[in-house]
């Protein structure tokens, strides 16, 4: 079989001289097409171009469908609401396939030849930080929708979801204070996980608890046995959930198959994103406790009228409105408020009207920007999963800041700031 | 270390060789016999995942599902083997190219179909317990269905007459057919069945997995890795293989983290591909 290879070898490389000719080609074509649409100018009447990046296939597409589903329908929204300074948008939209590589590619495309307007997108902060770069240098504007591990700082970027001051000290302390205080956490491997798992540590010393234990899972791992075994060991009272994507779904299977539910509880700040509690049956989901500024339970009239439009649109059997695809439906509205109050769509323009302090009524309750940090001020609810592939909720914290951002991140003071801060780095 | 926490290790460790034969054996066959590097073995294990859901979802009991959907996976084979395979003997990176697109396209098709959040289905028979260890029942079925399937693989090849011109088929192809063996008959059955065993394993590894449309790039790397260090042998060397690899993934997961398992897996794979450049059954001459 091996002596094939060999054979093969000169076929192979005459095969591959053949491809780069080909990709060479096809570049040559594609920045071809690229030179062609410069002229749309700023006054005319045409629609405008704005850009989404999210993951529609491979192990990610559990976060990405519904937030490429949410950018529809509010693209949808803003159109049928009369569109912006009189003209309509028209989202640009590329399927990521869970490879960051293809952000570095797929976001020069996007800024270079459809010339968006605004860019939003980017799941794990992997790709985030693939994006960050590009846009910076090429001046464009960019909204980044995902909880995140925090202290990014960058006058060209804005982070509407949830930062770890915001999500893990509610869930830290009530687990402290319900359920005890030895903590395990299981974290997924890259920055967010282990920046994460930093925080709960900090948090869980400041509420009178311990992490007795951590580990941390590279994205493509789905066999748990050896993490199911150290968490028989070590016994804690709470395993502390940081894991991300469809293969760490097995995760939970695999707990609940063990029969641990009935020695340690769950306690996530990830779980129930990317719809875990639908992939799941409502046995193995049942009881993880989970703190989020949006779920689809709120009983708020905004949020109301949003399950409505969206069920209306997508069907009643939707799986569940996840927290991310209401962040994305926000992150629109606030950019196209924005654009509408400063008339124009002006990179330095528009941020600097998000930077006054713009609220919007969302789904979750009032999003206040914090103008300094470009992150954003809401509401926090903890909840359990229910038996009803849903939430029941527990209790809210109102209008909960980025703490840490405020501490360390001012861009409006300092708007030449283009990095990313840490705990314990001031 | 106290006796229930002994077993309870030894019942893990267990489990992933067994997972790992599950997810590799499929391959073996198309890969370490036939020589054909099937890109699209993950997808032929999400297949038979699906193919499992969707008995449940249509009211089957669970384990006739896991039944059918073998069979239903094997047909599929035959069906690739037919349409694409069968000009592609032989044509090693041609084959590559052409399985990696199946992959893609059966990716797309399951996505078409079910959409990407997919229920899954929960693992049946609970759990029982093993001193202050508790210990899911469906990892013992993962351990006898290990060992069903290697004894499967064992008799069909070596005592039923398909079984040995298949292997003649695979050797010796041109003696073979001089000798009156339809070789291309036997090759559409083969692949058929390495297919098989693949929807098989995929079957077996639904109830423990997210079943998710993309769940089979988790399993191909590591299916072959487990058949090239397994080498020639179909059956001893990939239950060697997968014995050896388990244990150090599962052992080094254990006493560090998963991500330093992964990397003690690769590193113990390269160092043992550069000393049994043939993998650990290239020297046991053409046994199974």
């Amino acid at each position: 079989m091996f002596r094939f290879l060999k054979v093969r070898e000169k076929r192979v490389k005459t095969a591959s001289r053949f491809l780069i000719l080909t990709m060479l080609l096809a570049n040559l074509a594609l920045s071809a097409c690229g030179d062609s649409t410069k002229s749309a100018t700023t006054d005319d009447k045409s629609d405008i171009a704005v850009g989404s990046l999210l993951d529609e296939t491979g192990p990610l597409n559990i976060y990405g469908k519904p937030m490429a589903d949410a950018a529809k329908l509010a693209i949808k929204d803003i159109n049928n609401n009369g569109g912006v300074l009189g003209r309509k948008l028209k989202l640009v939209s590329y399927d990521t396939q869970s490879d960051t590589g293809k952000y570095t590619q797929l976001t020069t495309q996007i800024i270079q030849q459809d010339k968006v307007a605004v860019l939003m997108g980017g799941i794990t902060s992997a790709a985030r930080e693939a994006i960050r770069p590009i846009i910076d240098r090429n001046k464009q504007l960019y909204f980044y929708n995902v909880q995140y591990e925090g202290g990014v700082c960058d006058k060209n970027t804005f982070l509407t979801e949830n930062v770890p001051t915001q999500q893990l000290i509610p869930l830290t302390q009530w687990g402290i204070k319900n359920v005890g205080p030895k903590i395990y956490v299981l974290a997924a491997d890259y920055n967010f996980g282990q920046i994460s798992t930093d925080w709960v540590k900090q948090y869980a010393a400041q509420f009178g608890g311990q992490v007795i234990g951590t580990d941390f899972v590279p994205l493509d791992v789905s066999e748990f046995g050896s993490i199911i075994s150290k968490l028989q060991d070590a016994k804690p009272d709470i395993v502390f959930s940081i894991l991300v994507g469809g293969n760490h779904i097995a995760f939970y299977r695999q707990f609940a198959a063990a029969g641990l539910g009935a020695k340690m509880k769950i306690i996530s700040s990830t779980f129930g994103v990317g719809n875990e509690q639908i992939v799941l049956s409502s046995a193995e989901s049942k009881d993880i406790v989970v703190a989020y500024p949006y779920f689809q339970e709120l009983t708020n009239q905004t949020n109301q009228k949003f399950v409505k439009m969206w069920q209306d649109e997508y069907g009643k059997d939707y799986p569940y409105i996840t927290d991310l695809a209401e962040a994305t439906w926000n992150s629109w509205h606030i950019w196209a408020e924005a654009v509408k109050k400063a008339n124009s769509l002006d990179r330095e323009k528009v941020t600097a009207e998000i930077e006054k302090g713009l609220t919007w009524d969302a789904p979750r309750g009032t999003v206040q920007m914090d103008g300094a940090t470009h992150h954003a001020t809401f509401d926090i609810t903890i909840a359990r999963a229910n038996d009803k592939k849903g939430f029941n909720l527990i209790e809210t914290q109102k209008a909960v800041p980025p703490a840490f951002e405020q501490q360390v991140c001012n861009l409006v003071k300092n708007p030449e700031t283009y990095t990313q801060f840490t705990p314990g780095q001031k | 270390m106290n006796l229930d926490q002994l077993l309870n290790q030894l019942l893990t460790a267990l489990t992933s060789i067994s997972l790992l034969l599950l997810i590799s054996i499929g391959l073996a066959v198309i890969f370490g016999m036939m020589g054909i590097i099937n890109l699209a073995h993950g997808e032929f294990l999400m297949l038979g995942a699906f193919a499992t859901l969707a008995g449940v979802r249509v009211g089957l009991n669970i384990w006739l599902a896991m039944l059918l959907a073998p069979l239903l996976v094997g047909l599929f084979g035959l069906l690739v083997e037919r349409l694409l395979i069968q000009f592609l003997y032989g044509r090693l990176a041609d084959s590559m190219l052409a399985t990696w697109g199946l992959s893609l396209i059966m990716v797309q098709a399951v996505v078409f179909i079910f959409g990407t959040t997919t229920q899954g289905i929960p693992t049946p028979l609970g759990n029982f317990s093993l001193g202050q260890y508790s210990v899911s029942w469906y990892s013992v079925v993962l351990i006898l269905a290990a060992l069903l399937l290697i004894s499967v693989v064992f008799w069909v090849f070596k005592r039923t007459r398909y079984g040995l011109l298949a292997r003649a088929a695979m050797q010796l192809p041109e003696m073979a057919m001089s000798l009156g063996i339809n070789t291309r008959r036997l090759n559409a059955l083969t692949f058929a069945f390495g297919s098989a065993l693949a929807g098989a394993g995929g079957a077996l590894l639904a109830p423990i997995t997210g079943v998710v449309p993309g769940m089979g790039q988790a399993y191909i790397g590591r299916a072959f890795m487990n058949v090239i260090i397994a080498g020639p042998g179909v059956l001893t060397g990939t239950t060697a293989a997968s014995g050896l690899l388990g244990t150090v993934e599962y052992t080094a997961s254990y006493v560090s983290t998963p991500f330093i398992g992964q990397a003690a897996l690769l590193i113990f794979a390269i160092v043992l591909i550069r000393f049994l450049p043939t993998g650990l059954s290239g020297r046991w001459g053409k046994q199974l």
